[in-house]
């Protein structure tokens, strides 16, 4: 086996760990590369079939492209699509126009996902982050507890070791799963790459710009790349010395933000 | 055309005691490697100076701003960083004893380790009891790196009298270190450059080391072993999924499923958006399908070769990683790959602090937090273990899925 092979290995073994125990569960489909990928490794687990619900959590501030990329696959992979949305913010008026990021993400995001969650009853969510994506997430396990306020206690997480996971929840509490905490950037490209999995060209470069990570229009910046197929935006990250989410700016207002959104309860 | 970029891989782990400059030495490796992000040193550099410090390498990796107050890593972090051999993923693991399963649960990823001991305070609690839990973990592949060396005048006599103690505790684990390196993570020396400040030392250096160990190869066994994780009915088609853990499967084999005792043949391999297969092998998640009807439920082991006896008796050595004691008679999960079942620990017949290996004649009836326990334990119904079998030789205990204690398969 190679190392691709290895990671996805790993990733189908937790998958289907996470979906033994839990039954009403779904996979957070952010459209992105990293979800997308999770999400194909949802159907490698199942044999094609996606045994539930995959969530879309729309801020309404995501690029047309997302939303075409979302219904075209969504269909034709018969996924069965749900997607949540903070009404009641939107009713308000709350917008990037009018309020800072962090009031944007917290609201049209966390508390959209919060809402989502006690609406369907979801025990277990599948998410797709990375450790190598930002130090706070190198503190993540792959089956994480939330509390009811989405808190995470990460000074006191139970412990993983040898494949063993803890596995069930208490009552107030839902578990996040993340088997895409091993990979890196560059694995996830280079596993679209030999799955064909397809990319949203959004991330490939146009009159010398491209997406290297996909959030609310707003606050994502395009980088400087002339990658404009997967082969070269491979070797543009193993080259490059810049963080992935430098295009991201809610990363950057202060330097804690994410801490203190992910804390909050933010993916 | 792009060049060829698949590289090697390899997970490493820092342990030792608190303080003894495991933040340092990743920073130190992320810097001379360079492998820091733009900015990250200036960062550092800017946050250094506002707490009124030199450089501090530790904070590159500190992401939480309690840490860098508290000076010390809560957590395992993961941190890449490459030579032109392989990548490598440093697994950074809390040197204090309140996070040590946070320690543990680095550890357990890694397949090479670094353990690093001051050279001013020589072996420390935390010390001995990271490369017992390195024992435990069966990681083979481990270097010492004597670190602060700039704090002893880059002693020789220093570093001898060191290594002696080292090397007689470790002994004691049956961990034989490749190198003990002589460093300063702080000043650089012997880290990726070979220092000029220690003629006596004529070796090696940190990374040189690291490239020397080899990336763990599954080795090729007779034995079939598939621990069931679930049964799913798709497209009419009743699958039985798992991953194979040891030795390989093919397509027309005969099974035997334990502790159930069914038998059946293999008709096929299942794995989606591949060419059809024929076999698999360890390390692989695949489903099967079988000739006759089956019905067999997670925990039960799918075998060729050899068929093992399924016990409910099992002589083991455990680490004892939870706040709360455990005492003999008293009911807790063990699990197994994918086995689960309820056992009790019958027997403690020995037990010793993991910090200073010492026999501890006191409670003998119960386990208490980073005590290791030579135990028979006894299982409501019988197991699949296997020692040969990674997986099938080591175990948790927990409670509601809580882990309280990695345990070893002895007999």
């Amino acid at each position: 086996m190679n190392r691709i092979d290895v990671l996805e290995n790993k990733s189908v073994y937790i998958i289907r760990e996470a979906y033994k125990q839990f039954k009403k569960t779904a996979l957070l489909w952010s459209i992105g590369k990293d979800s997308t990928c999770l999400l194909w490794l949802c159907r490698k687990a199942f044999f094609g079939h996606i045994p539930f619900p995959v969530m879309h959590i729309d801020t309404t501030y995501k690029f047309p492209e997302m939303y075409a990329f979302r219904d075209k696959w969504a269909k034709e992979w018969g996924l069965k699509l749900l997607v949540a949305k903070n009404e009641e913010a939107i009713k308000k008026g709350v917008s990037y126009e009018t309020h800072d990021a962090f009031t944007c993400c917290d609201e049209l995001k966390t508390k959209a996902l919060k809402q989502a969650i006690t609406k369907y009853g979801f025990q277990a969510m599948f998410v797709g982050i990375r450790r190598d994506e930002h130090g706070i997430r190198a503190k993540e396990r792959y089956f994480s507890p939330r509390n009811i306020d989405f808190k995470w206690d990460y000074k006191n997480q139970p412990a993983e070791m040898w494949d063993q996971f803890k596995s069930q929840t208490e009552e107030d509490e839902h578990l996040r799963v993340h088997p895409l905490l091993h990979w890196t950037e560059v694995d996830i490209w280079e596993y679209h790459k030999r799955e064909k999995i397809p990319v949203n060209e959004l991330y490939f470069a146009k009159d010398g710009k491209r997406y290297r990570s996909l959030g609310c229009m707003p606050i994502t910046k395009p980088i400087e790349s002339q990658a404009d197929d997967i082969d070269k935006i491979i070797k543009e990250i193993r080259e490059s010395k810049t963080a992935e989410r430098a295009g991201r700016s809610q990363d950057k207002e202060k330097a804690y933000t994410m801490q203190k959104l992910r804390s909050l309860g933010y993916m | 055309m792009v060049e060829k970029t698949e590289k090697e891989n390899m997970n490493i782990v820092i342990v030792g005691h608190v303080d003894h400059g495991k933040s340092t030495l990743i920073g130190r490796l992320l810097y001379d490697t360079k492998s820091l992000p733009d900015g990250v040193y200036e960062e550092v550099k800017q946050v250094s100076e506002e707490l009124g410090k030199d450089v501090e390498f530790a904070y590159l990796l500190d992401a939480l701003e309690e840490e860098r107050e508290q000076n010390v890593t809560i957590d395992t972090t993961q941190i890449f960083f490459k030579t032109k051999k392989r990548d490598y993923t440093i697994i950074d693991a809390p040197g204090h004893k309140e996070f040590l399963k946070n320690m543990i649960t680095g550890a357990s990823l890694a397949e090479t380790a670094i353990l690093i001991v001051d050279a001013d305070e020589g072996v420390q609690e935390q010390t001995t009891r990271h490369a017992y839990i390195l024992s435990m973990l069966g990681l083979k592949q481990v270097i010492v790196v004597m670190n602060k060396m700039d704090l002893v005048e880059y002693s020789e006599a220093r570093y001898k009298k060191v290594s002696k103690d080292v090397t007689d505790f470790l002994q004691k684990l049956d961990v034989k270190p490749a190198y003990i390196i002589p460093i300063s993570a702080m000043q650089g020396d012997n880290v990726a450059n070979i220092s000029t400040n220690m003629d006596w030392y004529k070796d090696i250096t940190v990374l040189q080391a690291l490239d020397e160990f080899k990336v763990l190869i599954v080795t090729e066994s007779k034995q079939m072993r598939l621990p069931v994780q679930d049964v799913y009915k798709f497209d009419s088609k009743r699958i039985t999924v798992g991953r194979v853990e040891s030795g390989r499967i093919n397509t027309g084999d005969e099974v035997h499923f334990l502790p159930s005792n069914k038998k059946t043949i293999i008709k096929s391999i299942e794995m989606w958006n591949v060419a059809e297969r024929k076999t698999a092998e360890a390390g692989e998640c695949i489903g099967i399908t079988t000739k006759d009807p089956l019905f067999v439920e997670r925990g039960e082991m799918m075998c060729t070769g050899d068929i093992p006896t399924p016990v409910d008796t099992i002589k083991a050595s455990i680490f004892w990683m939870a706040k709360r004691p455990i005492k003999v008679n008293e009911p807790v999960q063990l699990k197994c790959a994918t086995q689960k079942v309820e056992c009790v620990i019958q027997e403690i017949e020995r037990k010793i602090d993991s910090s200073t290996l010492n026999i501890l004649e006191t409670d003998k009836d119960q386990l208490k937090e980073t005590e290791v326990g030579s135990v028979i334990l006894k299982l409501k119904s019988p197991v699949v273990v296997e020692i040969g079998v990674p997986e099938l030789s080591r175990f948790v205990l927990a409670e509601d899925d809580y882990i309280l204690a990695g345990g070893i398969v002895k007999e």
